[in-house]
């Protein structure tokens, strides 16, 4: 074990005011990951010179990685605080550097607003549209291996690391998002869901839609639940282009 | 009453019912209030995408009988009283069973990405306290799954227009509105004790608002948080319960709180394995050697105990999760028992993976939990036994709420007491609620009694808005205004507690509280112990007096002053639950004293185990500030007489000795 102590730089701030660097040093223990060490801050909030401070403010919730809320920027690389384990990011004790998203509003250190990704979801109608939710008989039959795919895409967690990692998902770009053209997909391969596979697809042809993709390709790397994000934007490219052309004969 | 039954009021503003907690309870209560067309304001402290259903794993229980086993409704409503140890009113948990196979159908009507048979129908598997293939599931991230489908649901509603009594569109609002990042700060109740809102406090910049709703209802989850680590989320402190406590809502059976046998040792969470990882074969062991230190992959199968399977051998890993987490607590605890010398058992699915096919089959069944342990333990573990110990999961106990039977034995379509609080106007459902499982929750029941509990909760809502002859709407504004500055000055006070006599860190004496709660209010618990636990609750409730704020900072997020509110919650529940435990004297589920065991002490008659004569009663807590007054109310057990449950065991005389010795 190379040290005694884990130290951690946090970005701190508040909205869009002014950040501050501050450095924390917190007791190493076995199979510690980036939460816990926040957790030993709210215990002790002092920083390593000795100062008095207040505790971090950070998003959190199931800690296993499957709700999305601790997203931060750890070492440079958008992840989910949880499942950043202190003896992979820090295995000789070097710093560990953390800061709030950037592509999205601050509300206060390492929470930020991702208010606009789950809006983007109301655009292309991610959703099946039942017709109730009273007793209408079992679903369609799927196959498995279409329940396969549909699983995979269904995993998104709409934590904000592959928009985080986009080069083209920017203040100065409406683009929402691989995420969404990702999901679009899902939607579009259920038997019912297909119903609505046109009003999606003028969707994510419209603005902030799948043109807006720069093909940079971040953001299938850095997917925590390793969606094929990048095989859905060209899966939605050829159902978009196929619409382009004979989308007025379809007329649906 | 015409201006009551209105969508507007004379100055156009929107009558709407108010539903705190955005989990699967919530939406589904969400949905089924806009189904009757009521407008709905949703509140969460997180963006609902992320609340604590989705750490569910395993599944959800629906007896469609798709293997041809002969499964049926009234077999899941039976195993699921008997796996409560009979504790637990009837009536719901028939309408519950009943109502599955449909409540399945329509998960899969909105696109859960269900696992799949050959022939393309809906695949299930088997879970704990049944011998059935009764639970329908997405890989092993099942809640997840629903959750998603709910939340897309609700979204659709947040594009929807209301529409006033005449079908015409009203500008500008949605049939639902959400308000992610608000905590609830109290319930508004009037004159007569009715509630007619709530008060919320926006968590983003601090502002303390109070909100009218024709109804409200709860569907806040369970109280985790109380144990420091548990499997829950850390959002679940189970706060808004305590609030409506506090206020004088019933509380019911506190003192069941289930401890999942199979979880993964951690620290700054202990996290689930599912279930269904032994649902789909996977074995508990210790070496028979309990000096041995080797790794768990390298102990050859003649050398490993398999426990569960040789003292229950018709149920065999898959027990009911009271009676798995007291033997493994036992084996490992008290017999001395280990994993590689630590304090843990092995939960092993290697014999099913030593294949390409078999792994491949098991990838997709399990893939998301076993994933789960191969990050967070740092071991592969479709190679490697895994290491697990028992940890706190769900809460059986919550708020009470009362039930309107039918002709049927189940619960009376539609009636305004279904899923009612003790606080007229107030409901409550999901893990918040007390009434689905008894002293025991089966695996893959909670999935269920949180939808079931959303259907049936809406149309009460709606009911008993029907039902009253006033609307919030219509009331002075004095009340909400005086409700809304009490708990601003009381946020207020909170964070002004700055000076040098607030001298308690509350994340520590958070840690203190939930160190002591798992030691001795959890697998067994001692009158003796509990005895301490009461007092030294006591003292915390003190100490909370001088918790500092640790940041001054207003008009801002400040997590630090939100988490004093959150602590006061926790040390109320908590002594909720240590008092119901130490006052019931029997063995029922997960509430087990060791000294009323008969099989540990045969020579003691008031060592009973479950005792029906003196204990078949819910207990109900009612705050006062000098700590819980506890109460007992009957048990409806109209449709199925009472039973032993000891699911086959071989009794510990009888059991087969590990062969190799030691010590």
């Amino acid at each position: 074990m190379a040290s005694q102590t884990i130290t951690l730089k946090i970005k701190r701030g508040d909205g869009a005011g002014a950040s501050a660097w501050e450095e924390f040093k917190v007791p190493r223990k076995p199979m510690m990951n980036v939460i816990s060490c926040l957790m030993e801050i709210q215990k002790n909030p002092v920083t390593s010179d000795g100062k008095s401070t207040s505790p971090v403010n950070w998003d959190a919730a199931c800690l296993e990685e499957v709700c999305g809320s601790c997203t931060m920027v750890i070492n440079g690389r958008a992840r989910q605080a949880c499942s950043a384990l202190v003896h992979e990011i820090s295995p000789n004790g070097e710093t560990i550097v953390i800061e709030p998203m950037t592509k999205f509003p601050r509300v206060r250190d390492l929470v930020v607003d991702r208010k606009p990704m789950f809006d983007a979801l109301k655009k292309v109608k991610a959703w099946i549209h039942i017709d109730g939710s009273h007793q209408l008989g079992a679903g369609p039959k799927i196959a498995q291996s279409d329940q396969e795919t549909m699983y995979l895409l269904s995993r998104c967690m709409t934590c904000g690391c592959c928009v985080e990692a986009c080069p083209n998902y920017n203040e100065r770009s409406p683009f929402m998002g691989p995420q969404v053209i990702s999901l679009t997909r899902l939607y579009n391969m259920h038997p019912s869901g297909k119903m609505q596979s046109g009003a999606r697809l003028d969707a994510i042809m419209g603005e902030g839609g799948i043109a807006d993709c720069g093909k940079a390709q971040n953001c299938v790397q850095v997917c925590p639940k390793e969606i094929p994000l990048t095989s859905s934007i060209s899966v939605m490219g050829r159902e978009t282009f196929k619409r382009a052309l004979f989308g007025w004969l379809l007329k649906g | 009453m015409a201006a009551k039954s209105s969508i507007l009021t004379k100055s156009g503003q929107v009558r709407r019912a108010i539903v705190v907690g955005g989990g699967l309870g919530g939406l589904m209560t969400v949905i089924k209030l806009c189904e009757a067309g009521i407008p709905v304001d949703l509140f969460s402290l997180v963006p609902v995408k992320r609340s604590h259903s989705v750490c569910a794993q395993g599944g959800i229980n629906a007896s469609v009988n798709i293997k041809g086993e002969g499964d049926s409704p009234y077999v899941h409503f039976y195993e699921t009283v008997k796996g409560g140890d009979f504790l637990a009113q009837q009536p719901p948990i028939k309408g519950m069973a009943d109502a599955a196979p449909g409540i399945v159908f329509m998960l899969d009507r909105m696109g859960v990405p269900f696992n799949r048979t050959p022939e393309g129908n809906l695949d299930f598997r088997r879970f704990g306290g049944t011998l059935f293939h009764r639970t329908a599931f997405a890989g092993a991230t099942t809640g997840q799954q629903l959750l998603y489908a709910l939340d897309e649901q609700v979204r659709r509603y947040e594009t929807t227009t209301v529409e006033d009594d005449k079908g015409v569109t009203v500008p500008g609002e949605a049939m639902v509105r959400k308000w992610e990042y608000w905590d609830l700060c109290g319930l508004v109740l009037d004159d007569e004790g009715v509630c007619r809102g709530i008060v919320a406090q926006d968590l983003k910049n601090g502002e303390v608002k109070s909100f009218r709703g024709d109804s409200v209802c709860l569907a806040t989850g369970g109280p985790g948080m109380v144990f420091g680590r548990s499997t829950n989320s850390v959002i679940n402190t189970g706060i808004a319960a305590a609030i409506a406590y506090q206020q004088g809502a019933k509380y019911g059976n506190g003192e069941f709180i289930q401890v999942h046998p199979t979880a993964i040792p951690g620290t700054d969470k202990l996290r689930l394995i599912s279930e269904s990882v032994r649902g789909e074969g996977g074995r508990v062991w210790v070496p028979k050697d309990r000096k041995d230190r080797r790794r768990g992959k390298d102990i050859p199968e003649g050398e490993r105990y398999y426990f569960l399977e040789e003292r229950y051998p018709k149920y065999r890993n898959l027990v009911p999760r009271d009676i798995a987490s007291r033997e493994i607590f036992r084996k490992v605890r008290h017999e001395g028992y280990s994993a590689e010398g630590q304090e843990a058992a092995y939960l092993d699915v290697t014999h099913l993976t030593s294949t390409p096919s078999g792994k491949a089959a098991v990838r997709k069944k399990l893939g998301g939990v076993l994933e789960i342990y191969e990050k967070f333990a740092g071991e592969d573990p479709y190679d490697n036994p895994m290491k697990i110990f028992p940890a706190v999961h769900y809460s059986m106990g919550g708020l009470w709420v009362d039930f309107e039977k039918g002709a049927d034995g189940s619960l009376k379509p539609a009636a305004s007491r279904n899923q009612a609080t003790s606080i007229p106007g107030l409901f409550a459902t999901g893990e918040c609620d007390y009434q689905y499982h008894g002293a025991n929750r089966l695996g893959a029941n909670s999935l269920l009694s949180c939808i079931y509990g959303g259907m049936v909760t809406g149309p009460a809502m709606s009911t008993w808005r029907d039902e009253q002859s006033r609307s919030a709407f219509d009331l002075s504004s004095a009340l909400f205004d005086g409700e809304q500055k009490r708990r601003s000055d009381e946020y207020e006070s909170l964070a002004k507690r700055t000076g040098g006599d607030f001298d308690v860190n509350p994340y520590q004496l958070h840690e203190k509280l939930g160190d002591m709660m798992l030691t001795d209010v959890t697998v067994e618990r001692h009158n003796g112990r509990l005895d301490e636990v009461l007092g030294t609750l006591a003292d915390m409730q003190s100490q909370w007096k001088r918790c500092k704020a640790l940041d001054g900072q207003r008009g801002t997020m400040n997590q630090p002053v939100v988490f004093l509110r959150h602590l006061k919650g926790m040390l109320d529940i908590a002594q909720v639950i240590a008092q119901g435990a130490r006052d019931r004297e029997e063995c029922r589920g997960a509430h087990y004293k060791p000294d009323l065991d008969p099989e540990l002490h045969p020579e003691n008659p008031k060592a009973k185990g479950r005792d029906d004569a003196d204990w078949l009663k819910s207990t109900i807590a009612v705050y006062t500030d000098d700590g819980p007054k506890l109460s007992y109310e009957e048990v409806d057990v109209s449709l199925e007489k009472l039973a032993m449950r000891d699911y086959g065991k071989i009794p510990t005389a009888a059991a087969p000795a590990p062969a190799a010795e030691a010590k």
